[in-house]
């Protein structure tokens, strides 16, 4: 291992930590519930009556974000996502993660962060076998093909 | 109104963590992701950050029997380790490092017009009602 100095971002990610935190936060003491993006876009595809609109508000906030950071953001732009995979592999990705995190119970923001905050064992478990999947998959990707 | 509102700011607030954080960009992510290889430690001050301030708010959060608005909390119902989670985080996991999307990043990006990130979304919606039915149909007869 080496350590990618030129990508390394330590003060915006952990701000960008901090914030999430501020907003995982708020929404279980304000609204006790568990602020999981796979958990809140998968119940909806459930159509279950009265469990919609919180979702839906939810979810507007999340589409919204990038509009009101162009704005107020120094230099008024969203950086262009890199994105090297191509169309097929991506649409691979897509149906994992989505199959995956409802069959897991959670991604990255449910067990990652909510998960681990609240100190469950379960979270914790997912956590690891998710991020060695990633590390495994990445490290096929660019040694064995 | 004020839980509607809270909702939406609270989208608000994590979509904009995100994007600070470089989460929404997939190159940073796979650049995590590549520990053995050219490794960008980026994402552990995220988790960091993020858990850090967690761990005071659900601390706090398990003393209470309502939330501030009034409503029961609504804690996960399982806590058991079992097989559904470790294979959903093994699938989880291979297409976040397949194409360095999670959820709540796939969602934001959408914003920056690019097709692929228009296509994530596309299947993982796909991949959760194909969870959907597998869930309705086949779940109960395996487990």
């Amino acid at each position: 291992m080496n350590i990618d100095w030129n990508h390394f971002t330590p003060w915006a990610s952990l701000i960008g930590g901090l914030v999430l935190g501020l907003a995982s936060s708020v929404f279980i003491l304000f609204n006790g519930r568990i602020l999981g993006i796979s958990g809140i876009l998968g119940g909806l595809l459930a159509l279950r009556k009265g469990d919609l609109g919180w979702r839906l508000s939810f979810l507007m906030g999340l589409m919204v974000a990038p509009w009101l950071y162009v704005l107020i953001s120094p230099d008024s732009t969203l950086q262009a996502p890199r994105i090297d995979s191509g169309l097929g592999v991506i649409s691979l990705a897509g149906i994992l993660v989505g199959f995956g995190t409802r069959l897991g119970s959670g991604c990255t923001s449910g067990h990652g962060v909510c998960g681990i905050s609240r100190l469950s064992l379960r979270s914790i478990a997912a956590t690891v076998v998710f991020m060695l999947s990633g590390f495994a998959v990445v490290y096929a990707l660019k040694n064995l093909i | 109104m004020k839980k509607q509102l809270t909702e939406f700011i609270v989208g608000l607030l994590f979509g904009m963590g995100l994007i600070l954080s470089g989460m929404t960009d997939p190159g940073k992510v796979i650049g995590f992701l590549d520990i053995l290889g050219h490794w960008d430690p980026s994402l552990s001050l995220v988790m960091a950050g993020a858990i850090g301030v967690g761990l005071f708010a659900f601390a706090m959060a398990k003393k209470r029997t309502t939330s501030l608005w009034g409503d029961e909390l609504r804690w996960p119902r399982l806590d058991q380790i079992d097989l559904p989670l470790i294979m959903g985080a093994l699938l989880f996991g291979a297409g976040w490092g397949l194409a360095g999307f999670c959820p709540g990043p796939a969602i934001v990006s959408m914003a920056s017009g690019q097709v692929k990130s228009l296509v994530f979304v596309v299947f993982m919606v796909l991949g959760m009602l194909m969870f959907e039915g597998y869930d309705r149909v086949l779940r109960k007869k395996i487990i």
